[in-house]
């Protein structure tokens, strides 16, 4: 029984990380106003980055350092179009969606002699050693580092946007960027790092898939997670609390899935609709009608009104 | 000929091109840094798109669903949604229409149309459900669609996996029963009779044979026309586009918004629906199978829709484009050995040059505007320069102060500087008062 709570957690942080940190990469972007459909695209560049960036220099902390970097590049083209050109933010955040992976897997063709994925590399470490835990329940105790670090960054975001100035700041940034430009807020300024951001955390998304789960670049490491941390945001009503807890549900129903296996009463394909089902339920009952941030997605033209 | 120059730049169609052209320049950069020829693999490309007359049929029927399914994005998207669902309608279309095409077995004229009503309405409940999630509880069109991307995934999967439609040894199902079919002539092309007919004509044959052509382009092209109609001509397009500009304002003009969100998403899933429908009794196995991912037949109706600038019109030569790409950039990957991804990164820059879409017609304002500043700002040299020997006669001094804001008017006090620098309409106005 005991052990099989521990399963149940384990697989649920596993599943639920990678959706964290996309999720709070769509928080971001999304509170300083600019909707950001392409998280799954800067998921899956980020995937690759990480592992090349540990394949070539044998060291993980490195591929999720270029993991990070590679998201925020990506980001930077989503931050040109929607911020300096106005641009349709949803076509743009659709755009790089294509763009991303085809860049990721045209790379990862290029590196890895025409394969459609990478060679296995080294990980980022566990967050607990459970060799000595022997028969104890805690053996199936499974934790990547990264969980703790999705954690933490969900933590840090929720001081920086409720509890300090530039938190204030990237709010009303969000919700009415004319009244923000009188106070001497720099509101494309603001955007931009926040969206770079918003890359550089789907970026470590992406590799907590790949230098964590599965330890390899595949064509489908990242399909989809992207867009489920998209649904995290609107169903935590775009505060980083609420996309953690978001995740942590989608986690958990996807852990639940796992567990009751399918087959016996229930067929598999309709359990694996479960967590899909269940978001949609709980959208019904519990949570209902969410409200954007006022400006999201609306190109801000200095000196318009 | 400078004010065609603006209105070329105006046009939707300009910017879609010069997004096209960067799309090739892109590629062609990527594809030269990875090491490989850029004109080799564009010529291959095209090859592999229009090099025989099989390769642009097949197109054609690559391009049916994507043109569904881009107008359908197109459509909802006029009205303020983003049906990202496309490709769960489309899913629910094949599957409906496998379901009722393997249970029914009628004459052709009952079970065509039975066949593809079912998937179409499939896809316009996946829709309605959509829609009225969004009107009644506000839930956001975004979440809903994810997840019923997902849920028509998995139905689709259980569907083959049940012993009435599972096909043993394979993947899929059974095929629908062959009075569904919509190809063209399905039967007599493959009779003695058309074999021998056919012989004489190899290109007909070539297209015939080997390709499922069948009546979904067309079904596809009058959709389109139609759907364009609606919006443009008609009352009821003429309300969703109200709602799609401005929710508040169309509500406070007793237009019923709510209605017409589920009414949008019931018509964008219904096309998502057909075009799966079509698919199944037009191409090849004329079954579903399991799907280990998604098939993107709905996520590229959004690129075509985007390509398109959401004109449901104009989706047309954008899936033809689009679905010219994809079966094209195979043959890039077959002689050129360049990864195929690199129509991915083509496409992907396409649209996203379509999202910086406003930026042409802005340079167009931006020309305009500037070259109306400068000929007024030469109308008002010329007047003042009409001016100056009389009113300036006593006091040049103080009109000197005067326009020393504006920085050509200093030289108007003393024609001799102004003279070598500035335009001819001024040198005259300056002639004319000497």
């Amino acid at each position: 029984m005991l052990d099989n709570l521990v399963l149940v957690l384990s697989i649920t942080l596993m599943y639920s990380t990678p959706l964290v940190f996309g999720a709070l990469g769509g928080v971001i972007s999304e509170r300083s106003g600019v909707t950001n459909i392409g998280i799954e695209g800067m998921m899956n560049v980020g995937a690759f980055a990480g592992v090349a960036g540990s394949y070539v220099s044998g060291n993980p902390w490195i591929g999720l350092l270029c993991a990070g970097l590679a998201g925020g590049l990506v980001a930077l083209l989503h931050a040109v179009a929607s911020v300096t050109f106005n641009a349709d933010q949803t076509i743009s955040g659709v755009a790089i969606n294509l763009l991303a992976p085809g860049i990721a897997l045209f790379a990862c063709r290029r590196m890895f002699d025409g394969a459609a994925m990478s060679s296995v590399v080294n990980t980022l470490p566990k967050l607990v050693d459970t060799s000595g835990f022997g028969d104890s329940p805690l053996a199936s105790l499974n934790l990547d580092v990264t969980v703790l670090l999705g954690l933490i960054a969900a933590v840090v975001m929720w001081f920086v946007l409720y509890r300090t100035k530039w938190g204030l700041r990237i709010r009303s940034v969000g919700e009415h960027p004319e009244a923000s430009e009188t106070l001497g807020i720099n509101v494309y300024r603001t955007r931009y790092i926040c969206v770079i951001l918003s890359g550089v955390l789907a970026g470590f998304g992406g590799a907590s898939m790949t230098l964590a789960i599965i330890s390899q670049y595949t064509q489908t490491a990242i399909s989809g997670q992207g867009f489920i941390a998209l649904a995290a945001v609107i169903f935590g009503k775009w505060t980083p609390h609420g996309a953690y807890l978001a995740c942590l549900l989608f986690g958990f129903t996807q852990a639940l899935t796992v567990m009751l296996g399918g087959g016996s009463v229930v067929p598999t394909q309709i359990l694996a609709m479960l967590p899909y089902v269940m978001t949609v339920l709980v959208l019904v009952f519990f949570v209902g009608r969410s409200v954007a941030p006022k400006a999201d997605g609306v190109p801000y033209i200095k000196g318009s009104r | 000929m400078n004010n065609t120059v603006i209105k070329v730049l105006r046009k939707p169609i300009t910017s879609a091109i010069i997004a096209i052209l960067i799309g090739f320049l892109v590629a062609a950069i990527v594809l030269a840094s990875a090491g490989y020829d850029p004109g080799a693999s564009f010529a291959a490309l095209f090859s592999g798109m229009v090099g025989r007359p099989r390769y642009i049929v097949n197109v054609i029927i690559k391009a049916t669903p994507l043109l569904f399914c881009g107008i359908a994005v197109a459509f909802a998207f006029k009205v303020g949604l983003f049906n990202i669902g496309a490709e769960g309608q489309y899913i629910l279309g094949t599957v409906a229409a496998t379901i009722v095409g393997i249970a029914c077995d009628l004459p052709a004229v009952l079970e065509i149309p039975l066949v593809v009503l079912s998937g179409t309405i499939a896809g316009a409940l996946s829709g309605a459900l959509i829609g009225w999630l969004k009107a009644k509880f506000g839930i956001h069109e975004v979440i809903t669609s994810i997840m019923f991307n997902w849920i028509s995934l998995y139905l689709c999967n259980y569907v083959v996996s049940l012993d009435v439609f599972h096909q043993p040894n394979t993947t899929g199902t059974y095929a629908v029963h062959d009075t569904a079919f919509t190809m063209i002539l399905p039967n007599w092309k493959l009779s003695d009779e058309g074999q021998a007919a056919l012989a004489n004509v190899p290109v007909l044959r070539d297209v015939l044979v080997r390709c499922d052509v069948n009546v979904g382009i067309i079904v596809a092209v009058v959709a389109a026309v139609f759907i364009g109609w609606l919006l443009k001509r008609t009352k009821m397009g003429y309300e969703m586009r109200a709602v799609g500009l401005n929710k508040d304002a169309a509500r406070f003009a007793g237009i019923n918004v709510e209605k017409n969100i589920v009414l949008c998403m019931v018509i964008s899933g219904a096309l998502c629906g057909i075009a799966g429908a079509l698919n199944i009794t037009g191409i090849s196995p004329h079954g579903i199978s399991t799907l280990a991912a998604f098939e993107n037949n709905g996520f590229n109706g959004l690129s075509v829709a985007f390509i398109a600038g959401c004109s449901p019109v104009a989706c047309i030569p954008a899936s033809l484009l689009f679905a010219g790409l994809i079966y094209g950039g195979q043959t890039v990957q077959q002689t050129m050995g360049a990864p195929s991804e690199i129509i991915s990164i083509m496409i992907g820059t396409i649209v996203f040059c379509m999202a910086l879409g406003g930026v042409i017609p802005m340079l167009a304002e931006h020309i305009q505007r500037s070259r109306a500043e400068r000929a007024e700002q030469a109308r008002k040299l010329a007047a003042e320069a009409g001016a100056t020997p009389v009113a300036a006669a006593g006091e040049s001094g103080s009109q000197k102060d005067e326009d020393a804001a504006e920085p050509k008017a200093p030289a108007e006090a003393s024609p001799k500087a102004a003279e070598p620098t500035d335009s001819s309409e001024k040198k005259g106005a300056d002639g004319d008062a000497r």
